[in-house]
């Protein structure tokens, strides 16, 4: 799977506002809906959704990373938001590092499979410090796509 | 003497497959244990003590893997795992979080 097949560009947020866990869910949730990839009507019980398993366990995977989700009948197809944050967000990580990358994904109920694929996705590229690197390094929306673009391209880059 | 090696084949039994909230209770119990982990779904060898590694082998229900450990309590740590992926289905069968 590729990152173009589920990642929502036009709602990335390059320089998240928060700096708080629930807030920066809340941005993310509200750019995917205002790209219009969610309902309205399911905004705010999506956003409940995921605070309510960040608060069951944290999906900060450690190395400034975390992805939070949940699967949500709303949506049709798996669909992710990406924020950056140069202050760091504290996600109760495995590593208890702050996090500077968050991916929110949400993806249909009837999909296991390829929700699976894009957690595969994900962590295949973001344990490559290059890329965590460059991703950190981006200094706006453009910058974020056209890496992503890349590595869908050319995954061994 | 040798390292102890053990090694089992698990069937993912879990109706949602391996996805973030089983792979890290796989991830905590592997590392309750002293001996190296390797997981293999046939394609790829990931480390079974890492969260991100785990996550890539992307193993959906019915999905078979080989688990692997060496060291002095491999046999533990298989039979812990062994327990988790086929006995308790990571604990919630069903659910998805």
């Amino acid at each position: 799977m590729k990152f173009s097949d589920f990642v929502c560009f036009e709602a990335t947020i390059a320089e998240l506002q928060s700096s708080r866990r629930d807030d920066v869910i809340i941005e993310l949730v509200s750019s995917l809906e205002k790209a219009g990839q969610l309902k309205k009507t399911a905004k705010e019980e999506i956003i409940k959704a995921v605070i309510k398993r960040e608060n069951e366990a944290s999906t900060g995977m450690g190395k400034g990373i975390a992805l939070p989700h949940v699967k949500h009948p709303s949506v049709k197809d798996v669909i992710a938001a990406i924020g950056k944050s140069s202050i760091g967000i504290d996600f109760s990580a495995l590593d208890k590092q702050p996090v500077y990358l968050v991916i929110l994904l949400i993806s249909p109920v009837n999909n296991p499979d390829k929700h699976l694929q894009a957690m595969e996705n994900i962590f295949k590229v973001l344990q490559q410090e290059k890329f965590r690197k460059f991703l950190r390094q981006s200094r706006n929306a453009e910058d974020i796509e056209d890496l992503l673009r890349e590595i869908d391209e050319n995954p061994s880059l | 003497m040798g390292k102890a090696v053990c090694e089992i084949a698990v069937e993912i039994k879990n109706m949602h497959g391996l996805h973030m909230r089983p792979a890290m209770q796989f991830v905590d119990i592997a590392n309750q244990f002293a001996c190296d982990i390797s997981v293999s779904n046939g394609e790829k060898v990931v480390d079974g003590k890492s969260i991100m590694q785990i996550a890539l082998l992307a193993a959906t229900h019915g999905t078979k893997l080989k688990i692997k450990a060496e060291g002095d309590d491999a046999q533990k740590a298989i039979n812990a795992l062994q327990e988790l992926v086929e006995s308790r289905r990571f604990i919630d069968p069903d659910s998805y979080v």
